[in-house]
């Protein structure tokens, strides 16, 4: 049974539509209201507040900080500087991915990171032997996330921080509500946003202090369900759903590298102090080879949908939330060639795109392959084009 | 072509809406196209102004749901910044101090029905499927040109006996209903399904916005059915709030249209169609330029189209007195506040959903009709039905932090005045005032919360936006005006009389609204036609 997060006092009285998730563990609105339609628009058009607690958070410092994380992730940690962000994934020997997130460095010596699954145990693992202390402060923690475009103006009231000068991916120290919180301009949204760490004590007064200084800016406590679809239009892939983490699965061909699920560029093999990263030689012989495997975004042709519907005397209809049922996708022949494992309307784009993993040679721009789609019980093929990701990328995102 | 020395394809008066989407359209196959618009801005009467600093008004029309979803693909309107955002809820107060919220939650809305009627709470959502399936039926009619009953081209008899074959195929107990339906009130249409006079009045509202008639009017009914097609997102959905203000929208169909190679000259009114062997080949600024072009494309009423541009006295005088007899009727206007802060009703207070949907003040069958009595005899409504939204609490571009807009419809606003539709100038914020004062009845701190207010009667909409009398829609959405006789019977094929003189705009099928189809068929019958 899911526990609360820190903030359950405050989002369990908004959440009136009993609309709630387990996210590893804790209980998690999915949609404040019936339909996540305004959480989805505060995003997009003011603020969304989110509570991210649940995300597992790591500690990690000492001397050997970083020669523990440039080992481990694929990234060159090394190169981060202090107050900086970097999203990364982490691999085993094989350069099959066990999971993805964000490793801040709060100080020369200190870093935090982000994962989808609990890591303290790989953290420790890949740190045998070195100078550092693994400290698991998922519990300790609170976290929010504040994304959309009021964000920046929102922080600017509640908080000291110097939020005009901190840039995409940039980390600082401030303080909120006389709390002692950190600042990351990250999130999950694809969007202007912040997320906002803490101490659990000071949750529910951060909470309050958030939502009074965006009232003036309509901001809405978002739930997950409407992060789905924002997720899915920034082109941001979820663990457990659009990959696998390589030590859970049962089946080889489950497990992918991060050429192949679009995060190859975060692969650096250009390291100077710490060479040796885990899975290097894999990868490097992959990136000689070439990748069976690429994630790409998927724009269904609208027209066809609708004829497809009108043939059984229908008005188009899809899902009002992002889907994660995994979907065939075939070629001209009728082979299939991939699997859609993501998939929502866009309300911005007005479009009904997916996250999609193709064979590589399917992968480029402008080509056309056959997405299922099922209606009145009948599973039907409609034509879909890959496009490049991010399906939505605002400017004011990286804007200083 | 360069844009000084070459003779242009089409020129459109007027960057309405439809205007712009005929020009995008007309230059996406190819054609060199310019758009004179009278005002300092385009859209028509789909403008967002900043009427008051920081405070930006859809000062006409507020609303979208009928915009075509195939338009917005073909031009890709969200590239060029068109944005929807939700607005679900419709909120009710009576006079008694009660309310009626229906929102997008259909066991919520259920509950709230039901406290007034067990029984229509149950009936409620049959009914909206049964319009839907009504909508969906009558939805070929508005994305194809209006059918021609008196046609012998074996094509039009074809798409008839597809259509007769399609009603057919709907069965009698359709039928029944559509004829119904078609020559019913409003009221008596909604009394078929319900019992309880708080649904029934404020859902009779959609049959008359627009016209001048009474929810108790034959022939209402019909435009109800318009309410239940709103389309966003492709699927069947109500209203939208487009981001921005409804100015927005327009901004995006003019950057698709540009991009496309679309011209469009601002502040450019046009003083005459340019005449060549009778036909018309192009238009004649106020400024004296001359523009030629090959077709000439009226974005504008009929009225001003043909008692305007073209004059009387060069049409047969027979479809001269149809255009005359073309119901404009003006019957309603815009109140449009800047607000200090939010404004809270005495029977629900605070900040809800009761605040960021729909809005309506329609609490009584008796309290509509008695609205309509005073427009009878050419006054404005005392007490008025009211359609209201406040946008920035949506969609925070549109005011200032902590600060609001608001939008209010009103009907009945006569244009003809008993005193004379020039006299508005005098009774305009008398107007102002009674809207004002019927409203602060539910909400009795507003008036203290105004920081500005604009009123626009239906002469401000006629002298500003150049719609004659006022009217929304470019002509009544009645029966009798609608589909084939459109604006007049053998003239709804965005054709005129006068060759190279085509139609685009709402007096044409399939009708008001931003809805766009008007233009966009505009631009496929005359490609078709190799008009231009």
């Amino acid at each position: 049974m899911p526990i609360p997060t820190p903030f359950h006092e405050r989002t369990s009285k908004l959440c009136t539509s009993y609309r709630w998730k387990d996210w590893s563990g804790y209980a998690a609105v999915s949609s404040y209201d019936t339909t996540h339609d305004r959480e989805y628009f505060a995003f997009r058009e003011s603020a969304g507040l989110l509570d991210v607690s649940p995300l597992f958070k790591y500690e990690v410092y000492g001397p050997d900080a970083t020669a523990l994380l440039s080992r481990m992730m694929v990234r060159d940690v090394s190169k981060l500087k202090v107050g900086r962000v970097g999203y990364s994934c982490w691999c085993d020997d094989h350069g099959k991915v066990i999971d993805d997130g964000t490793v801040t460095r709060l100080d020369e010596d200190y870093y935090r990171v982000t994962a989808a699954d609990p890591t303290l145990h790989w953290l420790q693992a890949v740190g045998r032997g070195l100078r550092v202390t693994v400290e698991d402060s998922t519990a300790r923690l609170a976290a929010v996330a504040l994304q959309g475009p009021r964000s920046r103006e929102i922080l600017r009231a509640a908080s000291d921080a110097d939020v005009d000068r901190l840039k995409f991916f940039g980390a600082t120290r401030a303080k909120l509500a006389g709390l002692d919180v950190w600042i990351t301009r990250t999130g999950y949204t694809g969007d202007l946003g912040y997320e906002v760490w803490t101490e659990k004590a000071g949750a529910l007064a951060l909470w309050d202090a958030l939502l009074d200084a965006g009232r003036p800016h309509g901001i809405a406590p978002a739930g997950l369900d409407a992060l789905d679809v924002s997720r899915i239009e920034a082109g941001f892939i979820l663990l457990g759903i659009d990959y696998f983490s390589a030590p859970k699965v049962i089946l080889e061909a489950r497990k992918s590298t991060p050429f192949e699920i679009g995060l190859g560029w975060a692969v650096d093999f250009e390291r100077a102090r710490f060479p040796s990263f885990i899975g290097r030689d894999a990868l490097e012989a992959e990136r000689r080879r070439g990748s069976a495997w690429a994630l790409v975004g998927l724009e269904v042709a609208w027209e066809a949908l609708e004829a497809l519907y009108e043939s059984f005397s229908l008005p188009p209809s899809l899902p009002a939330t992002a889907r994660r049922d995994g979907l065939p996708v075939y070629d001209e022949e009728g082979r299939q060639v991939g699997k859609v494992t993501s998939h929502t309307w866009s309300p911005i784009l007005k479009k009904y795109i997916a996250l999609t993993s193709v064979e590589a040679r399917y992968a480029s721009p402008g080509t056309v392959l056959q997405m299922e789609h099922t209606v009145e019980f009948e599973r039907r093929k409609v034509p879909a084009t890959v496009v490049k990701t991010p399906f939505f990328d605002p400017p004011r995102k990286r804007q200083p | 072509m360069s844009a000084a020395g070459g003779r242009y394809d089409a020129v459109v008066v007027g960057a309405g809406h439809n205007g712009l989407i005929c020009a995008a359209y007309l230059a996406r196959a190819g054609r060199k196209v310019l758009v004179v618009e009278r005002r300092h801005q385009v859209g028509g009467a789909t403008t967002t102004e900043e009427i008051h600093p920081g405070f930006k008004f859809s000062c006409c029309s507020y609303v979208v749901s009928l915009l075509r979803p195939w338009i917005i693909r073909d031009l890709d309107l969200p590239r060029h910044g068109y944005e929807v955002l939700p607005l679900e809820e419709t909120f009710t107060p009576f006079e008694d101090g009660r309310y009626l919220l229906r929102d997008a939650d259909p066991e919520r809305t259920k509950r709230a029905i039901a406290r007034f009627s067990p029984r229509d709470a149950e009936v409620y959502k049959q009914f909206g499927q049964k319009m839907a399936e009504l909508g969906r039926l009558v939805k070929p009619m508005i994305d194809g040109p209006a059918p021609d009953p008196a046609s012998r081209n074996p094509f039009e008899l074809l798409r008839l006996a597809k259509f007769a074959r399609h009603v057919r195929g709907q069965g009698e107990e359709w039928l029944i209903g559509n004829l119904k339906m078609m020559t019913m009130s409003a009221i008596d249409f909604l009394a078929e399904w319900f019992d309880c006079e708080q649904l029934i009045a404020p859902m009779s509202v959609s049959g008359i916005i627009g016209t001048f008639l009474g929810v108790r009017s034959p022939g209402t009914a019909y435009v109800l059915l318009h309410h239940y097609m709103g389309e966003i997102d492709g699927s069947y959905r109500a209203w939208g709030l487009p981001k921005g203000g409804t100015g927005a929208i327009a901004a995006a169909i003019a950057g698709a249209a540009r991009a496309l190679g679309v011209e469009i000259r601002l502040q450019a009114p046009v003083a005459g169609l340019l005449w060549k062997r009778g036909r018309a080949a192009g238009v004649v600024l106020e400024n004296g330029d001359e523009i030629a072009a090959k077709a000439v494309v009226s974005g504008v009423d009929p009225h001003r189209t043909f008692l305007g541009l073209v004059g009387e006295e060069r049409l047969d005088p027979e479809f001269a007195r149809q255009v005359k007899r073309f119901k404009m009727r003006g019957s309603s206007g815009k109140v449009n506040l800047a607000l200090d802060a939010l404004p809270e009703f005495a029977c629900l207070p605070g900040n809800g959903p009761q605040l960021r949907g729909d809005i309506t003040i329609a609490p009584s069958i008796a309290y509509l009709e008695r609205a309509y009595d005073d427009a009878k005899y050419g006054a404005f409504s005392r007490r008025p039905f009211m359609d209201i939204v406040i946008p920035s609490l949506t969609d925070p571009t549109v005011a200032p932090p902590g600060k609001h807009t608001m939008s209010i419809f009103v009907q009945y606003a006569p244009y003809k005045l008993r005193e004379g539709a020039a006299d508005w100038p005098n009774q305009r914020e008398k107007f102002g005032d009674a809207v004002i004062a019927t409203l602060a009845e539910y909400m009795p701190k507003l008036p203290e919360l105004i920081l500005h207010r604009q009123v626009l009667s239906p002469w401000d909409l006629e002298q500003t936006y150049g719609l004659t009398e006022g009217n929304i829609f470019h002509g009544e959405l009645s029966l009798e005006q609608l589909a084939f006789l459109r604006p007049v019977a053998g003239w709804s094929r965005y054709r005129t009389p006068i060759d190279d003189l085509w139609m685009c705009a709402s007096g044409t099928h399939p009708g008001g609204g931003i809805m766009g189809a008007p233009g966009a068929l505009c631009a496929r019958t005359m490609l078709a036609a190799r008009a231009v």
